[in-house]
This record gives C-alpha cells, structure tokens and sequence, in this order.
C-alpha cells in the first residue's frame, strides 16, 4: 500500500502542477485600452493608467517597447495608443494610412535633458558645440574650457534610452560618441556618478537635478521649465501620444489624451521629471 | 509439478486471507501491510508508477530540450546577422566583428566589430581570476587542512552565501562605494572601470573556487596524507607536493567554473565596468572603462526593435559569449569527471 501511495502521490501532485501551469498560461486578462510604446514615455502612461484604472474602473496595459514597436503596434492594431518620443517617420506615416489608419499626435509633456558636472567644477557654462567636441572625444581635459588641469570622464546614458536619444540628436547631430565615453544604464546612476567623480560631465532628465551636481548653461540658456517647454533650450522635445484618427469624443481613450491638460495630469508628468505643456 | 504450479496463486491467496484475519491482531505489532496485493491494487501500483516516472521524466526532459531550444533559437537569430547576402558580404559581416573595435549599431552607417567587447570580457574574466585564484585556493588549503573542523563547519557556509547575494547588491556597492574610494585614494579619473569590474568579480567568483576546490582537496583523502607524513614530509611538504598535485583537475574545475560565474556575470559589469567599448590602452592600464559582451546586451536590448540588423547583432554577441562558456562547461566537466574517479580511488 505504501509504494503505491507514495507513487498516486506524486503523480497527483505532477497533474496538479500541470493544470496550474495551464490555468495560468490561459488565464488572460482583460483589457479595455492598450498602450504601447517609448520608455521614455512609459512612465507617464504608467502613472495615467493607475489613476484612470480607479477613476473609469477599466483596465489599462502599458507596454515599453520603444517608439518604433509602439508605433508599430498601433499601425497593426495591436494597441489603441501609441507612446512615442519622437514624430512619425514618413514611411511610418504612409504604412498607416495603407492599412487604414490614421495617426493622431497628442503632445502631452516636453522633455529637457540638462548637462551636469560636479559641484567643484568651475566651468558655467558651454556651447552645444563645445558639449558635442567632448562627447567625441576632440577634448579631453577640462583645461580647454576654462577649468583646471583634469581630464574629462564623459558619462552617457545607454543608447537604448530615450535620454540618449534626444542627446545624440540635438548635441551630437546623430554622430558617433567616442569610444571611451562610459555608458550607465539609468537616470540615477549618471547622477551618482557625475556626483562622485570631479572630473565628469553627464546629462540626465530635468527631474533629476539638485544642489549635488551642478546643471550646465548650453548656448548661454539655462534649462529650466520655461525655456525647455518654449524649446529656446537646445535639448529639448514633445512627447507624443498617437491615437488612430481623434479619439471618440468621452471615450476612455479620449479622456486619457487629454488628461495631461488637467492639474493631476501635469503633476504627474512634473514628479516624473518631465515639463507640462502649460504656458510659464 | 505443473499441477502444484496452477495451485500455487490459490494457496497464496488463501495465506493472504488468513493474514488478513489475523490483521487486527498484527497491527498492534505495528506490521499491517500485507505481502500480497489485490489484481486491482496491483494494476493501480504498476499504472501510477509508471505514469509517475513518465511525468517525472517529462519534467527532466524540459530543461535538456530548454538547452536544445537556447541554442537553436540563439543560431537561428543570430544567422540573419552574417547570411542576409551574398557569400563575401558574410565573410566581411565575420571579419569586422572578429577584427574591429568600433560598436556603432545605431549610428547611420552602423559599425558592428566585437573585438572591443571580447576582449572587455577577457579582462574582467582574467583579472577576477588573478585575484580570486590565489586567494580562493589558500583559502581552500586552510579549510581543507589546517583549521580545525569546528571552524571549517563555521566557515564554508558562511562563505557559500557570498554566493547568495544578488549581483545588483554587488553593482550598487561598486557604484555607490568602491568607485568613489578608488577615485580618491588611487587617484583615478573614473572609478567604473575594468579594476572595479575585476574586484567585484572575483568576490563573486570565490565561494564557487574555494568550496569546490576544497572538496577536491579533501576527496584526496587521509590515507594519502598519513603516507607522505609517514615518509617524513612536513605538513607544507605534504600540502604542496602530495595533496594540490593530487587534487589539480577539481582545482582546475573550480577555477573554471569561477570564470564561467565571471564571464556570464552582467549586472556588475553593466553597474561597474564603465562600458566604453574600447581595449585599454596601453593593455594594463586597468583604470579604463571597458564594455563585456554581457552588459551590451544588457544594455542594448531594450529599445531594439526586432528583426533589425542591430538585433542580430546583438544574438551574435550572444552565440559568441555563449560558445565561450559552452566549450568552459566542457572542459569543467571533463575535470570534474577527473576528479571523481580520484575520489574513487581509480586511476
């Protein structure tokens, strides 16, 4: 009896495992609004979602694939709003429009990313010429822009970041970084090095700033709300939401494009280190 | 005979029968199982056993195939990146990822040379090595022969949970501590660099060398010991020329498979190598940031979309990290393999 307990036990326990696996592979959930997209925006539909999954008892999905998935996926109908950091690419445009859809852009926030150094570090301020020579590696010791006999560690973020993208388009003009530029996988941790290295230059998202690293003026403008939402600071640009032709007006999509016109809505794009598109 | 033959079962079911009477009275003895099964009890037996072992084996089958399925979906992935053209545009795909520093996968006129990336790998690799080798195996020397048992039952667990710690613990430690010590008191102009990388490696990488180099030493065994003592030698004589002698291929086999820890290792070296992909230069200048081939896939992956160039690329890097740990593991279990029939008393 014992052998043959032991054995139904097993196998018992082998069946109940399977169908749990199962049940949970199949188990799929519902969801009203799908959204997809930049990482970079991703924050903010993250934060949308979780007040709008209260307010509209619907259920919301953010996906992070990146701009060019997410635009992707709304082309092929895979989501019903596409998060993007950049515009639509006119071959993007016109596979759209084959397929029979229609992208609407909704700007919901600006994003300013602010070039810091170490509080110690007398230089004020830099051209994007002279931000760009650095990052190339045309100079290499802070001696050439007016400050002391110390060699440059040039930070950047990893070029899978929306940081590094509008820094590699607006300084850089798409060219290649040098190779000995150090790469660091998130915002805090280029702060944590430029705070912690004397000789460093890095740029990181306007949330992040404070009295522990010193933010850069680039062309003589200094990155604050105003000049980044007005686009005078040069590393600035929208973020976008792209819906499939203006959504239905009082729909669940439609409250959720224009919930960055609301006081909650640039509340949560300001904590997320991003501007509101409000006039300063 | 034959007749006693077809009785037999009947004989035995009545023998069965009358110890089920007797039961009740047995089980106080604490023996209630009977020696015979019912046709039906015995058919249930045979049926769950063997669907048991089925379901058992289904289950170990899963992660042999999962290795199948790893390699042939890393191949197939990483194929488009050499063969999307003709035969010598495949050649010259193999030549620059082989022979070229520059990784530019998302410029306009991507670049896609490897070499930078090998060899940042080689470096944490080796240079964790140079550092956790020695200490691991003096460390294994004392536990094996010279401290006393109570000490060593202390010791070696406390050291497996090294093992325990998640890498990010390890990388926020480099960032956050050791990259800012290394600036101040060395005098570097960073502190993420291919020695910080190294260091946090090797810490990482000496529970698995000094346990399993340790058990190697002590398989060796008392008898060996006693011989060489008997023939006079000291107990250093005896540590050095008998016991590491006797012990080399599980010393190799742990030294490999801390290297495998270090060369797969992404989470530190994405946190604290820096990941410039260049080779220093000059080659020992270990103050330089480097890049492996585990954090650019890290770091990569995210925004790549599928199917692009950059994404096999990228699988590329990842069949060529994984060929170099498969051919470690090889080696590793070749040695182990050594080790055993040592342990066996074989030759």
């Amino acid at each position: 009896m014992k052998t043959v307990k032991n054995h139904f036990g097993v196998f018992a326990a082998v069946v109940l495992a399977v169908m749990m696996f199962v049940s949970i592979a199949t188990a799929e959930e519902k969801s009203a609004v799908g959204l997809d997209g930049s990482t970079t925006v991703g924050p903010i539909g993250d934060a949308f979602a979780e007040v709008f999954m209260k307010s509209h008892n619907c259920s919301i999905t953010v996906k992070k694939t990146g701009s060019g998935d997410g635009v992707a996926a709304l082309i092929d109908g895979r989501c019903d709003i596409a998060m993007s950091s950049r515009f639509l690419k006119p071959e993007e445009f016109k596979k759209a429009v084959e397929k029979g859809i229609y992208p609407v852009a909704h700007t919901v926030a600006m994003d300013g990313v602010c070039i810091i150094v170490h509080p110690s570090n007398p230089v004020k301020e830099l051209t994007g010429q002279q931000v760009c020579d650095i990052y190339m590696g045309k100079i290499t010791n802070w001696k050439d822009l007016g400050g002391p006999d110390m060699p440059i560690v040039a930070i950047s973020r990893d070029t899978s970041s929306g940081t590094y993208e509008v820094f590699h388009e607006k300084v850089l003009k798409k060219q290649n970084m040098a190779a000995g530029v150090e790469y660091v996988n998130a915002n805090p941790q280029a702060y944590a090095r430029v705070k912690t290295t004397p000789g460093a230059i890095g740029y990181v998202g306007l949330g992040f700033l404070d009295d522990n690293v010193k933010s850069l003026k680039i062309d003589g403008i200094m990155p604050t709300k105003q000049t980044i939402a007005d686009g005078t600071y040069l590393v600035s640009r929208p973020l976008f939401l792209f819906t499939n032709g203006y959504p239905k007006l009082g729909s669940v999509i439609h409250a959720f494009c224009i919930f960055y016109l609301t006081e909650e809505g640039q509340s949560i794009i300001e904590a997320k280190g991003f501007v509101p598109m409000t006039n300063y | 005979m034959k007749l006693q033959e077809a009785v037999a079962p009947g004989i035995r079911m009545a023998k069965y029968s009358a110890q089920i009477a007797g039961k009740s009275k047995k089980a106080a003895a604490g023996f209630t199982r009977p020696l015979l099964l019912t046709p039906s009890e015995d058919m249930l037996g045979f049926l769950s056993g063997h669907l048991g072992r089925a379901a058992l084996f289904l289950i170990t089958a899963t992660s042999v195939v999962a290795v199948f399925l790893i390699f042939y979906f890393v191949i197939r992935e990483s194929a488009p990146f050499f063969f999307n053209k003709s035969f010598p545009a495949a050649m010259a795909r193999i030549k620059e990822f082989f022979t070229d520093s520059g990784w530019y996968p998302a410029a306009t006129e991507p670049r896609y040379g490897g070499l930078a990336l090998i060899v940042g790998s080689l470096y944490v690799t080796l240079g964790s090595l140079i550092l956790a080798v020695p200490l691991g195996l003096f460390a294994a020397i004392f536990l094996s022969d010279i401290a006393p048992f109570n000490l060593r039952q202390i010791c070696k667990p406390v050291i497996e949970i090294l093992a325990a710690i998640p890498s990010v613990a390890y990388g926020f430690f480099a960032v956050m501590v050791f990259a800012p010590w290394l600036q101040k008191s060395l005098g570097f102009s960073t502190g993420t660099n291919a020695l910080n990388a190294s260091v946090i490696l090797a810490i990482m990488a000496l529970p698995t060398i000094i346990s399993v180099s340790e058990d190697a030493m002590s398989a060796i065994g008392r008898e060996t010991r006693e011989a060489s003592y008997a023939l006079g030698a000291t107990r250093a004589e005896t540590m050095v020329k008998v016991v590491i002698p006797a012990a080399h291929s599980g010393i190799l086999a742990a030294v490999i498979l801390g290297m495998m820890r270090a060369m797969g290792e992404t989470m530190v070296v994405w946190m604290a190598s820096g990941n410039a992909g260049r080779i220093p230069s000059p080659w020992w200048d270990l103050s330089q940031s480097i890049r492996t081939m585990t954090a650019t896939i890290a770091g990569d992956m995210g925004e790549t979309p599928k199917n692009s160039e950059h994404y096999y690329a990228l699988f590329t890097v990842g069949l060529t990290l994984l060929l170099f740990t498969f051919s470690l593991n090889l080696v590793s279990e070749y040695l182990l393999g050594k080790v055993m029939k040592t342990s066996r008393g074989g030759k």
